[in-house]
């Protein structure tokens, strides 16, 4: 990206620019990627397993969750 | 800073959230959820084993796809929100563990995804600081994934919702909180782009209309889900509240203890540089 620093606002009342620092957005893609799907692995079983679509078979994980996926939002049955 | 200063504070503030809705949801949220759990218990019990099998929403066991009981077990006591165990779990379990479980994992998954958005847009949203970007993440990443979308589809309790609609349901929710997400994602590289050309106010107000305009034409063209019936409007009232306060509840403490955490980072990092 190239806006790295702070976006230049031009203007009479330019402050001086504190650097902020930044993240690698090179360095940051693996870990993005990778926590991403796990994230949405958890997702899935929290809100979806066993109801909509079954991954596993049976409905433990579901009734598990059960109070959970209700309070969180989610379609539960 | 790296992504590592980021993802372990994500973790930690998501554990933080997850325990803090576990005690809101447990709170104002079980009642409700027992009350509703009580009326289709009630609403069971009077309906023949064979006729009322499809009138009455049920948890049917041993039954992947989650359809209505009667077919599944003998008694006509057609779902698994009383007492007695089903799978081994019992409501008591579902409202402590299970509870738990749900909302300490959802805030765990949640906490690391908006510290590593966090980490991709730090210094790189006009001058606002780490702890100013991270605190907009999370008040969008609420309004994206968790308010927008209740307001479409709000969460319903125990008793409300057909086992035959589940798969509709699930796929309208999800396609919409997609687009909710995506329309944020897009709201924001708008706003960041007209405030660098023309200013924040421009910038932020542009994109916030932009986004109400997508979500808004999103919600109206999108099917409506009413399976209401004759669910008693106070116990519903009541179990939504508490769903919204859940949802509140995470963000709310995702949000503040991530800025606290990345807060110290940041003070740190200055004073030694």
């Amino acid at each position: 990206m190239s806006h790295a620093v702070a976006a230049p606002l031009s203007g009479a009342t330019a402050i001086p620019a504190v650097e902020i620092p930044t993240v690698d957005l090179r360095e940051l893609a693996p870990w993005a990627l990778f926590f991403g799907l796990l994230s949405v692995l958890v997702v899935f079983f929290v809100s979806i397993d066993q109801g909509a679509v079954s991954l596993f078979a049976g409905t433990a994980v579901h009734e598990w969750v059960h109070d959970g996926r209700h309070l969180l939002g989610y379609p539960c049955h | 800073m790296n992504a590592r200063t980021f993802l372990v504070r994500g973790l930690l503030a998501g554990l933080i959230a997850g325990i803090v809705a576990f005690g809101v949801a447990f709170t104002v949220g079980e009642p409700p959820i027992d009350t509703a759990i009580g009326l289709e218990e009630a609403a069971a019990a009077e309906v023949p084993a064979e006729s009322g099998a499809d009138e009455v929403h049920t948890h049917a066991e041993g039954d992947g796809d989650h359809t209505h009981a009667a077919a599944a077990t003998e008694e006509g006591h057609a779902h698994s929100h009383g007492d007695e165990e089903e799978g081994g779990i019992t409501r008591t379990t579902q409202k402590t563990w299970g509870l738990a479980t749900a909302t300490i994992a959802i805030g765990v998954a949640l906490g690391g995804i908006i510290a590593l958005i966090a980490a991709a847009v730090a210094g790189r949203l006009g001058r606002l600081t780490i702890v100013g970007s991270t605190a907009l993440v999370t008040a969008l990443g609420f309004v994206a994934y968790a308010l927008v979308p209740f307001l479409k589809y709000p969460a319903a309790p125990p008793a409300v919702g057909s086992g035959d609609t589940i798969g509709s349901r699930t796929a309208y929710y999800f396609a919409f909180a997609l687009i909710s997400i995506v329309a944020m994602v897009a709201t924001v590289f708008l706003g960041r782009w007209l405030a660098a050309a023309r200013g924040a106010w421009t910038g932020v107000v542009v994109a916030g209309v932009a986004y109400v305009i997508v979500v808004a034409v999103a919600a109206l063209a999108m099917p409506t889900v009413n399976e209401l019936g004759a669910f008693p409007a106070d116990v519903l009232w009541e179990f939504r509240i508490s769903s919204v306060l859940t949802l509140a509840a995470l963000w709310g403490a995702l949000g503040v203890a991530l800025t606290w955490l990345l807060g110290r980072v940041d003070t740190t990092a200055k004073a030694v540089v």
